[in-house]
């Protein structure tokens, strides 16, 4: 029992962390342009692809330098030439181009590296277990996850609040129009925040690649996510992004360690369910199996009871 | 007889700032009546209280002797209280007649429905056509209302405001934007529209003012200075004082 | 049509001409089979029709309605499995269910889904509403995944079609007759539907759409507007998923899910939201390309992909609005005066999207291909992927012709504008 709780709070913290990176790009900016970035998890798997090629060619080191780069260069270019030019039409248009160029850059990806698994792994100095608790292994791989993604936070806390950059961002995050006022070149702050946020998402992609998988679906399944954490912890608000993706970086980990459902709650009590029907299914299933939709349930009940998210201020 | 509208010590406040200060006023049925003020006296706010668009901080509002504070916009809208923009608030997609139609369906009793043809309704059509050819937009009927311009939108405001029938309408700056003739015909219109309903006019044109009001309220600073038929104003001090030479030969 | 006349000769002479339309239209439809007599080619068809009655729906939340869904395939999805589950159960004979029927169990379904998750979800347009949907849509596709009994899991549910109570003697084991009946469902699905554009609630719906606070203020509450446009959305999605059911006889978890959802999207966007029509001409589009292109080339999904970003960015009223773009110009009788110049700026954009396309399937190419192919075909021709010839040729037409596009543009856009000026001269009077 408390062999699993250890490795699903360290396990938690890795994907929760992991979350974060990829959310608080998507964070920065939504608050800056008020527009949510549907190719953000696409721009995660396009990093995860890169590196794997340059793993290949060169090494995983260069990768983890260069793919976020590329990645971030590919966001400035969709700001720059696409985003800006659909601003005009409005945000309902500007979420179905981010949604366009989303599904663009998967099939890309495809077109480009195939519809197979690639077989994207860790370095081999980082291939081994760290350390050993109670039999189960961690990996070393996981704890470099770990440093590489607190050392982002770290960077993104000291750029945020101590730079000029970053006080500049700090306040088109919440007076976009007074920023562009003050005489800020903000068209350049946009492209360089698109940027750097892709960078973010494609950085997220490299590490995450040789754990979580390097597969044409891995946007998919991490994309959707996201979205719920930026609602839930409140859009526009960073830190309730950071709650948020430990949040729901636990539930999911937890949840799928819990192999209780209904149906064991009632015998515990001692009611007996009788024959199976088609609606025998809502206890019978585990907690572990419904693992997948919580995000979703809580993003409903978050909508529907507190729209402003955890720690929103902002009504879209 | 019961006031039409009744404000009952009304206030408002913005984060710290007061901007409605305890505001009492009637308005009887049937009289037209102007509000005035210097600017940012809190006409504007005033005007989104009673419309609903903003929620009073405290205080009440009756129309017609029911409460109606905190009650949202299409509620007191069935209630019998039309309203006009200051931004012009059209359906920009939408012709100038479907515009003027949409105004009067609810007030006609369709609601609703999704098993009648629009276009068969004759009541609502003939309405909307004449409100259309009363305002002077009957040619331009089938223009989308976003491809308007600004006099004319300013005008399609007005009749999508009065095309429900509403007993209270509320006006805000009819006029605005509009030079001397544009300015005579809304008022001729507005004078006409208005026959037999309750007006409340927030403006800024003095001529309008004095030419169309029966009774007047100034607001300064968020109270009721002065309140009164035409005349009296115009000889209250402390209008005088607070407009500082606003005044109209 | 004077808006001088009264309103009610006005509705009459538009009551007509809109009538003639549909008559036209159900004239097709009823045609088409004998135009396409081979099985893929039903097939087909019946995959359009389909296709047509979801996406008409997703535009009453879309064009109609100002709301961006990412889960419209919840609707579509649960209408199948419902539609899928009747079927099984009437399975046999053993109560009165004659096929034709058994949609409307999707729709009824659909409908009271729709009123379901519109009661939290209506109350704001706009982002909030579209990641709403997108929230619902995963759920839903999850949940399908795991209370298999009722979804058959991964491998999810068939049912028999000819098994049921005989509809005047039809059992629908040939494809042609159940080509008719989905046909005649989307007749009726698109009468209904552009009648419901036409009633109160649906110019309303527009009205919302516009400007949803100037609505309220005209006595309609916006959240109710959407809501009835959100459920009947939900009851067509909900008859054309179980549409789905007849046809395939399965339903899987594929018709539920988000990609679903955003083919729909796709199909109706590239059509033009901002017409009646435009959902049409989307589905049409769509399946043709998703059909014929598949039989050419194996990266289809990414040429779509590529139409529908160049859709929203340089022509956001989609197909039907480049269409009655036109509309004026040939009114006027000026149509023949831009051919010229469209050939000459269409020809070298032909030859530019020849050298893309070819840039690219090589590209496909060198990740799929096994080891020591060198040989592809394309265009009709044998093209060695390792040597640079090929790479060279398209390349070169690609940028000669994007170059040359860009230097013609200039001629079309004035001949564009001498058009439009005479098309629209005559109305300034």
């Amino acid at each position: 029992m408390l062999e699993l709780t250890v490795f699903s709070l360290l396990n938690g913290l890795v994907y929760g962390l992991l979350l974060f990176m990829l959310s608080s790009g998507l964070t920065l900016i939504f608050s800056m342009m008020g527009v949510l970035n549907f190719a953000h998890a696409s721009l995660y798997m396009l990093g995860a692809y890169l590196a794997y090629s340059i793993s290949l060619k060169i090494g995983f080191w260069p990768g983890l330098v260069i793919a976020p780069l590329l990645v971030g260069v590919v966001g400035a270019l969709i700001e720059r030439y696409g985003l800006r030019h659909v601003h005009r039409y409005g945000h309902v248009a500007e979420l179905i181009f981010t949604f366009g160029v989303a599904f663009l850059i998967e099939e890309s990806v495809q077109l480009i590296w195939g519809r197979q698994n690639v077989d994207y792994r860790e370095p081999a100095i980082l291939a081994f277990p760290l350390f050993k608790l109670w039999g189960t292994d961690f990996p070393a791989y996981k704890a470099f996850m770990l440093a590489i993604s607190i050392g982002i936070f770290i960077a993104l806390l000291v750029v945020l609040t101590r730079s000029r950059v970053g006080l500049i961002i700090q306040a088109a995050i919440t007076h976009p129009n007074q920023v562009a006022m003050l005489g800020h070149n903000v068209p350049l702050v946009f492209t360089g925040v698109f940027g750097a946020g892709s960078a973010l998402a494609g950085l997220a992609g490299v590490i995450a690649g040789p754990s979580l998988g390097t597969f044409p679906g891995m946007a998919a399944v991490l994309g959707s996510i996201v979205f719920v954490v930026i609602v839930v912890g409140g859009l526009g608000s960073l830190a309730g992004a950071f709650v948020a993706s430990l949040l729901i970086g636990m539930l999911q980990t937890f949840a799928v360690a819990v192999d209780y459902s209904l149906e064991d709650l009632f015998k515990a009590i001692g009611i007996t369910t009788g024959q199976r029907s088609a609606l025998s299914d809502l206890y019978t299933v585990t907690v572990a199996q419904i693992g997948p939709i919580l995000p979703y349930l809580l993003l409903v009940l978050i909508l529907i009871f507190r729209p402003t998210g955890l720690l929103g201020k902002r009504e879209v | 007889m019961t006031a039409a509208i009744e404000l009952v010590d009304l206030r408002k406040r913005f984060g710290a700032t007061e901007v409605i200060r305890g505001v009492s006023l009637q308005f009887s049925q049937g009289e037209r009546h102007a509000v005035i003020g210097p600017n940012g006296a809190g006409k504007s706010t005033l005007y989104n209280l009673i419309t609903a668009k903003y929620r009073p901080s405290a205080g009440s509002i009756r129309l017609r002797g029911r409460d109606i504070t905190g009650r949202k916009p299409y509620e007191i809208n069935r209630m019998g209280l039309a309203r006009s923009f200051q931004m012009t608030n059209i359906f920009p997609r939408l012709s100038a007649f479907e515009n003027v139609r949409c105004g009067a369906l609810w007030a006609m009793n369709y609601r609703y429905s999704f098993w009648r043809d629009v276009d068969k309704l004759d009541d609502v059509n003939e309405r909307s056509l004449r409100i259309l050819g009363d305002i002077g937009l009957l040619s331009r009927s089938e223009v989308p209302a976003g491809v308007l311009s600004y006099a004319e939108q300013r005008a399609l405001e007005i009749g999508i405001t009065i095309a429900g029938g509403a007993d209270v309408v509320l006006l805000d700056e009819p006029t605005a934007g509009m030079n001397r003739s544009e300015t005579e015909q809304t008022v001729e219109l507005v004078r006409r529209m208005t026959q037999g309903r309750t007006l409340i006019m927030v403006e800024h044109d003095m001529s309008v003012v004095f030419g169309l009001a029966d009774r007047i309220s100034v607001l300064v600073y968020g109270e009721i200075i002065a309140s009164g038929p035409p005349d009296a104003i115009r000889g209250n001090a402390a209008v005088r004082e607070a407009y500082l030479g606003e005044e109209v030969d | 049509m004077s808006a001088l006349a009264p309103a009610s000769a006005r509705t009459r002479t538009t009551f007509v001409r809109r009538n003639a339309i549909w008559w036209l239209a159900l004239l097709i439809v009823l045609l088409l089979p004998q135009l396409a007599r081979s099985g893929t080619s039903i097939a087909v068809l019946n995959q359009m029709c389909i296709m047509v009655i979801f996406s008409l729906s997703y535009n009453m939340l879309l064009g109609q309605g100002g709301m961006l869904s990412f889960g419209h395939a919840v609707y579509f999805g649960l209408g199948g499995y419902f539609t899928i589950h009747l079927m099984k159960m009437a399975s046999g004979g053993g109560f009165f269910m004659p096929l034709p029927l058994v949609p409307l169990a999707g729709g009824v379904a659909g409908l009271l889904f729709g009123l379901l998750f519109g009661s939290f979800s209506t109350n704001r347009a706009g982002t909030v509403f579209a990641m709403i949907s997108l929230g619902i849509g995963e759920l839903i596709a999850a949940s399908s995944l795991i209370f298999v009994k009722f979804s058959g899991g991964e491998e999810g549910i068939t049912a028999d079609r000819t098994n049921l109570t005989a509809f005047f003697g039809a059992t629908f084991r040939h494809e042609l007759q159940v080509y008719y009946l989905i046909a005649g469902w989307m007749m009726l699905c698109a009468w209904l539907m552009y009648r419901f554009s036409r009633t109160p609630v649906g110019r309303m719906a527009n009205a919302v759409r516009d400007n949803a606070e100037r609505a309220e203020f005209v006595g309609y509450s916006q959240k109710h507007v959407r809501l009835l446009s959100f459920m009947g959305a939900g009851f067509f999605a909900g008859i054309a998923g179980g549409l789905f059911a007849v046809n395939y006889e399965i339903v899987t978890e594929e018709t539920v899910n988000l990609v679903s959802s955003g083919v729909v999207l796709l199909q109706a966007y590239i059509g033009g939201v901002g017409f009646f029509a435009g959902p049409i001409v989307g589905a049409v589009v769509y399946t043709l390309l998703q059909t014929l292109l598949s039989n050419y080339t194996e990266i289809w999904a990414f040429y779509v992909g590529l139409i529908f970003v160049a859709t929203v960015m340089y022509a956001p009223a989609g197909l039907t609005g480049i269409i009655m773009m036109h509309l004026p110009i040939y009114r006027a009788g000026k149509l023949r005066s831009l051919a010229l110049p469209y050939l000459r700026v269409g020809l070298p954009a032909l030859c530019c999207a020849i050298g893309v396309i070819g840039l690219l399937e090589l590209l496909h190419f060198l990740s799929v291909r096994a080891v020591g192919q060198s040989i592809k075909r394309l265009f009709w021709v044998r093209l060695d992927v390792d040597q640079p010839l090929a790479w060279l040729v398209f390349a070169a037409l690609a940028l000669g012709g994007f170059v040359a596009a860009r230097r013609m543009a200039p001629q079309l856009v004035s001949a564009w504008d001498a058009a439009s000026r005479h098309a629209f001269a005559g109305r300034e009077r």
